[in-house]
């Protein structure tokens, strides 16, 4: 298969980049890791007119630790989250996650930034940076700013980003002390989109209570979903077998599947309820100090 | 649509050509140098079959541009032979009946010279999900994790 033609440019700094999307316009579409975009374009769902490839920009492929952030560039890709010790050590929900996208040669390619701004509800970053807080910042002609991913997802595959903003970074607080996440995913196989994710983070206070949890829900909803009654359930309470199993039940009900081939609506739901569950308990062992 | 010229070292030489921005890599290596050794299989980024190794990666040639190839290295089944030796991959599959029909192994085989670079003393289990964005309808895996096994050792004790 064989994508339309188009035009290419391969800016060497951001600000180039940046200048041609604005000369350019909406017909420009970013490359970066190209594993959403390219089969898109060979299948002519999309058809740009022209490509701005990003790939040679220097200095994007960062995984780093500054002012209490773990910050990700927009040119990392994905199977370096998979080997970081920092998130190995602080964030092992970002290896959970990225281990569960397609496949091992898609993640030599993929972006996690990439993964945010297709925004696609069947995309597994969105949850779990939903979970973690996380802020992304989106730069453009008049310079940087920051918006939560939660404010990130207006619509199916529809972002914050203006037409001619670049995601260049995510932003995610560093866990605190007696933190822990996990990120689960149902796929029919290896490289499937989810037929539910779910991603959960807490964190402990002394006396071994949640104190705060995230949670975020994959492919269950036109766009990636916080579960906040279940964040909110939470906090504060004792994180026993059947507080988990009533969080699962509510975030079920924060779900908005639909039925598909790889599941009814009901069944999706169920899902959400049993791998919240697990998510939870996972969480737990790790903010208790488990690996 | 202007074309645009690429240099690119493939298997250790240096190739250039004038192409369409348009075009895979995977059409670069097949059609414009005849290197056929890699393989389309699905074309839709799910079987591996289209594998190479960009500037020590695995990855899926049908999902990239031949232009991002431009002033990088690329390796394909092509190059893995040295003066007429087999790559001890090569010689695994060979050893340990790790192909049939043999479409898929160009791909797996690329995944491997990657992976065991990174990876010289893999467990089964890690070779298993290695290999998972390549797919076999014949073998089963079995003798494909017994071949990468058979060419770890052999790299190990230094007969690469």
């Amino acid at each position: 298969m064989i994508p339309r033609s188009f035009e290419y440019f391969s800016p060497r700094t951001l600000d180039e980049a940046i200048s041609l999307l604005q000369k350019l316009g909406p017909e420009a579409k970013l490359l970066s890791g190209g594993q959403s975009l390219i089969p898109m374009m060979k299948l002519r769902i999309v058809s740009p007119q022209h490509i701005v490839d990003i790939n040679r920009i220097p200095n994007l492929d960062y995984i780093s630790e500054s002012d209490g952030h773990l910050k990700i560039g927009a040119l990392a890709r994905e199977h370096q989250l998979e080997t970081s010790e920092v998130i190995q050590q602080k964030l092992p929900i970002l290896a959970d996650t990225a281990k569960f996208i397609a496949d091992p040669l898609v993640r030599s390619q993929a972006t996690v930034c990439g993964n945010l701004a297709h925004g696609d509800p069947a995309n597994d970053h969105p949850a779990t940076m939903l979970a973690l807080g996380a802020t992304v910042v989106a730069t453009g002609p008049n310079g940087q700013r920051e918006i939560a991913v939660a404010d990130f997802f207006p619509g199916l595959f529809t972002t914050a980003l203006e037409p001619e903003e670049i995601l260049t970074e995510i932003r995610i607080p560093l866990p605190t002390a007696k933190s822990g996440g996990a990120y689960l995913k149902l796929e029919r196989k290896v490289g499937d989109f989810a037929t539910a994710g779910v991603a959960a983070q807490i964190t402990l206070d002394d006396a071994g209570n949640c104190k705060n949890a995230g949670v975020g829900l994959t492919n269950v909803g036109m766009t990636p979903i916080k579960a906040t009654q279940t964040e909110a359930f939470l906090a504060g309470k004792t994180l026993d077998e059947a507080t988990i199993k009533q969080a699962g039940e509510i975030a079920a009900s924060e779900s908005q599947p639909m039925d598909d081939i790889r599941g009814s609506a009901d069944y999706k739901r169920d899902l959400v309820r049993v791998l919240t569950a697990r998510a939870l308990t996972r969480a737990l062992e790790r903010a208790k100090g488990g690996a | 649509m202007d074309k645009v010229a690429i240099k690119v070292n493939v298997n250790g030489v240096e190739r250039a050509a004038e192409i369409e921005p348009r075009m895979l890599l995977v059409h670069f290596l097949r059609e414009t140098l005849r290197l056929t050794g890699t393989h389309i299989g699905c074309d839709t980024s799910h079987c591996g079959a289209c594998t190479v190794v960009m500037d020590g990666r695995a990855i899926k040639s049908c999902t990239a541009f031949a232009v991002q190839a431009d002033g990088r290295s690329i390796m394909t089944v092509e190059g893995l032979e040295q003066d007429g030796k087999l790559h001890p991959l090569q010689d695994g599959f060979f050893q340990e009946h790790g192909l049939q029909c043999g479409y898929c192994t160009p791909g797996m085989l690329m995944t491997g010279v990657a992976f065991l670079g990174e990876n010289p003393d893999p467990s089964d289990d890690e070779i298993r999900h290695a290999i998972s964005g390549n797919l076999c309808r014949c073998t089963g895996y079995v003798n494909i994790v017994k071949a990468y096994q058979y060419a770890a050792q052999k790299m190990r004790e230094g007969g690469a």
